[in-house]
Parts: C-alpha cells; sequence; structure tokens
C-alpha cells in the first residue's frame, strides 16, 4: 500500500544543508574573530577595534549555534544576513582609516559583501517540509486482530529467557 | 544485477554490479522478492557510521528465493522461501550455542578491525559497513548469504512477503526491546521513537501485558500509527515529557524505557540537545545522545532501560551517577533474530499479529535513491518502505 499526503515536520533538504554549512562556517568564523582578533584586525584594517572583533566573534559564534541546533533555521540565516550588514557598516565606517589599509579595508568589503549575497541566497531557499497539507491519519494501522485492549497481554505465554530477566531477588516490580 | 549502491554521504545510486556468486560450501543464493529501507540506513546514507566504501551494497533487511546452495549446506534448497536476518551467524561458536548470534564470533571478516573499535568484534551483518565485515546488501536482486544453513528462516506458504519480511529485523528487533525489559503486568513502558523499531517495541509490550504504553515522539502520523497500536501518545513538541510522563505514572516515571530512537535524535529546545548538534557536526562527538539522558533521569528507581536504538561511537553527558544511584539496568545490543523467529513466526501465523500495519510506501528497487530522500525527510507519511526488485 502506499500513500502519498504530505506531512509538516523539522525543516530539511537544501534549507537545512545550507543551514548546516553556515553554522559551521559561522562558528569558525566566530572562534577566530574571538581568539586571533589582531592578526584579523590587521587583514582588515580595523586595527584599534579588537573587543569589537571579539564581540562579533562571539555573535558569529551564537548564531553557529542556532544554525546547527535549531529546527528552524531560516530566521537564524536571516540573523546572518543582519550581522552581515553590522559587519559592512563596521567596516565602511571605521576601517581603513590608516594609511595603507585602505586595500585592506576593500577587500574585506568585498569579501564581507559575497558572503552576504551567500547568506540571503540560503534564507530564500524553499523549504521543502513546509508545504501545505495535514498529516496522515494512521489510526486504523492496529496490526492486531482485535483492539489494543483485547490484545493486552494476549503473549503473556513468552517466557524471557533467564539471561534477559534479573534473578527473581533482584526483580524490582514483580508484583502480580 | 542491479542494486542500491552507496557512494557518499547522502549519495546512493541503483547500479549495476556483478552477480554474487556461491563462495564458501555453506552458502546459498537468495534471489530477492521483497526488501526494506531500515532506519539504520539512514545513519550510513547520513555518513554518521564510518567504514562505508563507494560502491557498497546497502539494506539488511530481505527475503525472496534459494537459487543456489553449497554443498555443505543441508539446510536449505533450491526454491526455498525464506527471510534472512541481518546478522550473520557462524552457529559454531560459544556465542552462537548460548543464543546470543548477534555477537558470533566468526562471520566478521574484518575482525580485527571491529576489535581495535570496540574491544571484541560483534557479529558481521550485511550491508552495514566494513567495520562488521563489508558484506554486500540486500537491497539488491541477488544475495550471498555466507553460513546459510544457520540464520535463514524458512517461510511456509499462506502467508504474504510483507507479513514477514520483517522478521529479519526490525520485528525481532522491538520484541527483544521488550522482552529485555521484562515486563511485568503493572509496569509502564515509555518508548521513545514511534518509526518502525518503535511500533513494533509498542505492540510488543502491550502483547507481553504492560498496564500502560507510552509513545514519544514529534511527527502527527507516527504518534497516530502508534495511538492505533493502544499508546498513549506525546508529541515533545507541543508538551514537555517529564511533565506527561510524571503525570501518567503517578509522579513515579516509567518502570520500563526504550530507546528505539538511537544516535540521531532530532533537535528540540532542550539545551543539550543543541550542544549535540554542534559537536556531531564539528566531529567531536559521534552520537546525539538526548534520549538516552532523559530515560536516565525520568525512568523510576530500580528500572530498566532498553536500548534497540544504534550507537556508533562516542557520546559525552551521560548522567552517570543518577543512573548508578537509581539503580537502573541497562540493556542494549544488535538484536539476537533467530532467537524470536520461530515464536513470532508463530505468532504472526496465529494472527496474533500482522506486521504489515508498518508498511506506508511500496516502490520499485530502482526508485530506492528518492525513498531514502523520503524516508529521511519523514515526507508524505513515510513510515517504512518495502522495496521491489
Amino acid at each position: 500500500m502506499t500513500t502519498t499526503t504530505s506531512s509538516a515536520s523539522a525543516s530539511t533538504g537544501a534549507l537545512r544543508s545550507a543551514a548546516h554549512g553556515l553554522g559551521i562556517f559561522s562558528i569558525a568564523l566566530g572562534l577566530t574573530e574571538l581568539l586571533a582578533p589582531r592578526a584579523l584586525a590587521r587583514m582588515t584594517g580595523m586595527q584599534g577595534r579588537e573587543t569589537l572583533l571579539r564581540a562579533y566573534g562571539l555573535r558569529e559564534i551564537v548564531t553557529g549555534v542556532g544554525l546547527l541546533a535549531s529546527p528552524d533555521p531560516r530566521p537564524w540565516i536571516w540573523g546572518r544576513v543582519a550581522g552581515d550588514a553590522l559587519d559592512l557598516s563596521t567596516l565602511a565606517l571605521g576601517a581603513g582609516e590608516r594609511p595603507g589599509m585602505a586595500p585592506h579595508r576593500d577587500a574585506a568589503l568585498w569579501m564581507t559583501t559575497a558572503v552576504g549575497v551567500v547568506d540571503i541566497a540560503c534564507a530564500l531557499l524553499p523549504d521543502r517540509n513546509r508545504k501545505a497539507g495535514a498529516s496522515v491519519d494512521y489510526s486504523d494501522r492496529i496490526g492486531m486482530p482485535r483492539s489494543p485492549e483485547q490484545m493486552r497481554g494476549a503473549a503473556r505465554d513468552f517466557e524471557v529467557p533467564r539471561d534477559m530477566r534479573p534473578p527473581e531477588a533482584l526483580r524490582a516490580y514483580a508484583t502480580s | 544485477m542491479k542494486a542500491l549502491c552507496w557512494h557518499g554521504k547522502k549519495d546512493i545510486r541503483y547500479d549495476t554490479v556483478p552477480d554474487p556468486k556461491i563462495e564458501e560450501p555453506r552458502d546459498a543464493i537468495v534471489k530477492m522478492t521483497s526488501c526494506a529501507i531500515c532506519g539504520s540506513d539512514l545513519h550510513l546514507f547520513g555518513g554518521f557510521i564510518p567504514g562505508m566504501e563507494s560502491g557498497d551494497i546497502m539494506g539488511h533487511e530481505f527475503m525472496g528465493e534459494v537459487v543456489e546452495v553449497g554443498k555443505d549446506n543441508k539446510k536449505l534448497k533450491v526454491g526455498d522461501r525464506v527471510v534472512v536476518p541481518f546478522t550473520i551467524c557462524c552457529g559454531e561458536c560459544e556465542q552462537c550455542k548460548r543464543g546470543n548470534w548477534s555477537v558470533c564470533e566468526r562471520s566478521n571478516r574484518n575482525k580485527k578491525l571491529a576489535d581495535t573499535m570496540f574491544g571484541h568484534s560483534p557479529a558481521g551483518l550485511f550491508g552495514y559497513t566494513h567495520l562488521t565485515g563489508g558484506y554486500a546488501g540486500g537491497q539488491a536482486e541477488y544475495i550471498r548469504v555466507p553460513f546459510a544453513d544457520v540464520a535463514p528462516v524458512k517461510i511456509p506458504d499462506g502467508l504474504t512477503d510483507e507479513q514477514v519480511l520483517f522478521l529479519g529485523d526490525i520485528f525481532p528487533t522491538g520484541w527483544q526491546a521488550a522482552v529485555q525489559c521484562d515486563i511485568q503486568p503493572d509496569d509502564t513502558v515509555a518508548v521513545w521513537g514511534a518509526g518502525p523499531v518503535g511500533q513494533f517495541a509498542m505492540r510488543s509490550a502491550l502483547l507481553l501485558g504492560a498496564k500502560q504504553v507510552i509513545a514519544i515522539d514529534r511527527v502527527p502520523e507516527r504518534l497516530s500509527m502508534a495511538k492505533a497500536g493502544g499508546a498513549i501518545p506525546i508529541n515533545f513538541d507541543d508538551e514537555s515529557v517529564l511533565d506527561r510522563l510524571k503525570e501518567l505514572t503517578g509522579g513515579k516515571g516509567p518502570e520500563k524505557c526504550i530507546d528505539s530512537v538511537g544516535m540521531e535524535a532530532h533537535a528540540t529546545r532542550s539545551l543539550d540537545s543543541m550542544y549535540d548538534r554542534v559537536k556531531q557536526s564539528v566531529m567531536l562527538e559521534n552520537d546525539r545522545p538526548h534520549v538516552l539522558r532523559e530515560m536516565i533521569y525520568v525512568c523510576r528507581p530500580a528500572g530498566t532501560l532498553s536500548i534497540p536504538g544504534v550507537y556508533s561511537g562516542l557520546v559525552d553527558k551521560i548522567p552517570l551517577g543518577a543512573l548508578m544511584n537509581k539503580g537502573l539496568t541497562v540493556r542494549t545490543g544488535q538484536t539476537h533474530v533467530n532467537r524470536w523467529t520461530d515464536d513470532l513466526l508463530k505468532r504472526i501465523e496465529d494472527g496474533q499479529i500482522d506486521p504489515s500495519f508498518v508498511i506506508t510506501h511500496t516502490v520499485a528497487l530502482e526508485d530506492g535513491p528518492g525513498m531514502y530522500e523520503t524516508f529521511r525527510d519523514k515526507k508524505d507519511g513515510c513510515i517504512k518502505v518495502v522495496l521491489k526488485p
């Protein structure tokens, strides 16, 4: 027999795969920002803002955990998009002030923009499991010839093998 | 012949592969009439269990007709209709003689590898990684069955494939999960996971006389099937498992708890689930043992935890203090299928249970790759897929 009604459950498929990848990326980036802010600040023209980078690192880690753990990752992906906007603003307004740092800032801006585009594309992925449709009703799938109440204990004739039951003296609830 | 082959994470293909041949005198070749996708195949599909190689044939739930037998095989003859248990057993080692079929000491061809991983090797399994022998699986047109004079179960005429196919794994697995709980008439049995094994565990617990059976899941159709089998459903997305179990047991907790979920417990709103997801994603933990933790916490002191769900390796944050101080008994293991097959076959023949209730999808073998996704995503009300070669 084949049943073909659709059901809604957790998000899966492409959206879940994307969330998984973004989650790992977020945690990796967050750890880098948290543990190596000076090196990252040099690369992006953000010297003197290491504390801010650490804070952004924490944000990335929280987002990453949310992406990996949430049954519905889409809000967390949009959270990443908002984070990208914040990163872009920070870079545009504050980085590259030191002489010779402008190329570093520009590279960071382009990279963040590219990541933002990927994030938006992921956030717009269709969720295959969120199609309309009621869950299937299997309330007739008893699997036994009579009602469960009538079948209760029908196999009491079965003797549990000795190695699968505790010694009589240790039987906790053998009251009947 | 045609077969479903593993080629990597989320990559199952309908391939042409060489036909199997008799390799040992006790072998048999079986032509498949029905096979199935098991929940534990999804662990391989998802890449959660190591030891698969590209081109490995999937599947360990299958049945069919014997088309060739080795010269020393005195049990089977050409034309016999058989269900083949997923565990491969020699029938001669100390463990087989004790009925501990799933830990046969001789059937794992890669015993050294498994010894290193587990300390001592379990039995060889069909279609389930090179850690357990690297044997070709049953999602194929034909299969070579080693030690075929031991485990295969002859099926009498008059029973359909759908009634008996699950004797090879999920029915005995659910049955053993309940049996090793040593169910008493006053017991409440809580079953985590209303997938196929969970469904059989629930019905087994009911047939064995449990006062109350409780099903814990979040997929409405699975809970509706559980309810049909006499279980009280708890949807963990909608209500607190802890509160509901207390309510249903007068605050004492279930005496017997069955984990038919295993290593891929789905994310819930609990902190430990999120922790597991993150750790598993970055390969710092093999399994997500949320159910195990919850069972230890809710089980009534002096109760029993039965674990048919598959775990692969290392887990952490297991509340061993609660386990020890509450005096819980833990029983687990791959199923000793042949311990139960004669009895369960008789119960099917007697009409006490019809295992076909769990089948929701029947498709051609070539449609198998797509059905892996459907089954994994629990789409279209999918609970159990049967494939027809």
